[in-house]
């Protein structure tokens, strides 16, 4: 990533766009001077909050037998996270109490992936890797405090010593399995969702940036690849948006299967 | 785009640090949403499911009662015809030998009828016969002995005597009657 932002050479020559671009100037000029300013990415995150609140409070509010347009959205956007998600994975007799995260989670991801897609906001909140390090904590302490109210503190045994493993290898799967389990799955699980927004948004940007420095600056036969770049970004916009609905169904499947995981009997 | 801004890109921003204030404002907003789907939106949504689930399986109970009302209101009124045909059957068959009870009773009665009638004047025709014999027996003998008195001149006063003559008479009639109609 950092190899993208090459150092101009020339002042002539073409600049492209830098990480640094996807941090935006503070709103709140409030501790600017460190970076940590109220800004855009904050902004979106709170709106994203409000706008899911009150769409689905909205569409819940009535609730009628026949429901209407906006109800009928909410219930299919509902239906979608508890039956295809919650009830699929974790199963008949648990889903319920664990309904409200995975829905939250859900639309809290797809908002904010989203909001890079949308004119104005364009930035996807989640491609700052502090969103994504929280739900990816809230995920990892959420499946760890269920598997030990389940199985008590024997849950780490149960979470990392496999049955039926040779004795002889024994202790080389418990320290694998600890080291996926409890440090790696919760890294994963966070810069997954990070980095694709991250990736895909630098790309949308180089695209952007490429295709104004072709056409309005490059001279001669590289005009007409602007062209080009102008599709491209196109494509990959909309490539995008498949992206970044993905990664809420990934993220917030994934929350499931951890705590599936973390109610088995069996390892 | 300034020399200054890409100098801090390259040494600053490396993306996998967190700016501590994202991650309080995400938790922040995070928390605020599950407040609102935990607090609102999964209970209104669940309500709504039972209700509906409620309302579709009544509909469904209530007409399976009303379809078992229906047949049995149906089998009520089969077994009403099967009843009403029966009594009818009944009823006819009683007509008919209450029918012919009664027509035997009237010819049983008619016959009676007629065998007393029969009898009563049999006895009428004896009586009249007899009360004829009866008095045809006194006037003949008193014209027999009227008769017999003047013919023979001798009075026959004697009544025990005339009767017994009479008799001896009589008998001598009807001893030659009967004779004469063998």
């Amino acid at each position: 990533m950092i190899a993208l932002a090459l150092p101009a050479s020339n002042d002539e020559g073409f600049v492209a766009p830098t990480l640094e671009d996807m941090h935006l100037p503070e709103i709140l000029p409030w501790g600017a001077e460190s970076g940590e300013g109220f800004g855009k990415q904050m902004l979106l995150i709170l709106l994203s909050v409000i706008l899911i609140g009150w769409f689905f409070v909205a569409a819940a509010r009535k609730g009628q037998m026949v429901p209407g347009r906006l109800q009928f959205l909410g219930e299919w956007s509902y239906n979608f996270v508890r039956n295809s998600i919650g009830r699929d994975i974790i199963g008949e007799k648990d889903f319920r109490s664990f309904t409200p995260l995975l829905f939250a989670l859900f639309f809290f991801i797809l908002i904010n992936n989203l909001w890079g897609t949308i004119p104005l906001a364009q930035l996807p909140t989640t491609s700052h890797v502090g969103t994504a390090y929280a739900l990816a904590a809230i995920v990892y302490f959420t499946w760890i405090i269920v598997g030990i109210r389940k199985h008590g503190l024997g849950y780490f045994k149960f979470a990392t010593v496999p049955s039926g493993v040779p004795m002889a290898i024994l202790p080389l799967v418990v320290l694998i399995e600890i080291i996926s389990t409890f440090l790696v799955r919760p890294i994963t699980h966070s810069l997954r969702l990070f980095a694709t927004m991250l990736s895909g948004h630098l790309i949308i940007m180089l695209a952007g940036s490429g295709t104004a420095f072709l056409l309005l600056e490059a001279e001669g036969l590289l005009k007409p690849l602007g062209a080009l770049t102008l599709v491209g970004g196109v494509a990959m916009f909309l490539f995008e948006v498949l992206i970044q609905v993905l990664q809420a169904y990934v993220f917030t499947l994934l929350t499931a299967i951890y705590i599936q995981g973390s109610l088995a009997e069996e390892h | 785009m300034n020399e200054a801004l890409i100098l801090a890109a390259e040494e600053g921003a490396n993306p996998l640090i967190p700016n501590i204030w994202e991650i309080l404002v995400t938790l922040l907003g995070f928390a605020v949403l599950m407040y609102i789907v935990v607090k609102f939106v999964v209970p209104m949504f669940e309500k709504t499911y039972a209700e509906r689930t409620e309302a579709i399986e009544g509909g469904l109970k209530k007409a399976e009662a009303a379809q078992a009302e229906a047949s049995a209101a149906l089998d009520e009124y089969k077994q009403q015809l099967i009843d009403a045909r029966t009594e009818a059957n009944r009823i006819r068959e009683e007509a008919r030998a209450e029918g012919a009870q009664i027509l035997a009773d009237l010819k049983a009665k008619a016959g009676a009828e007629s065998a007393r009638i029969m009898e009563q004047s049999h006895v009428a025709i004896e009586a009249e016969r007899q009360a004829a014999v009866v008095s045809l027996r006194s006037e003949v003998g008193t014209l027999a002995t009227e008769l017999a008195g003047k013919i023979v001149g001798e009075s026959l006063a004697d009544d025990a005597r005339a009767a017994r003559v009479v008799d001896r008479f009589l008998d001598d009639l009807e001893t030659q009657n009967a004779g004469a109609v063998k």
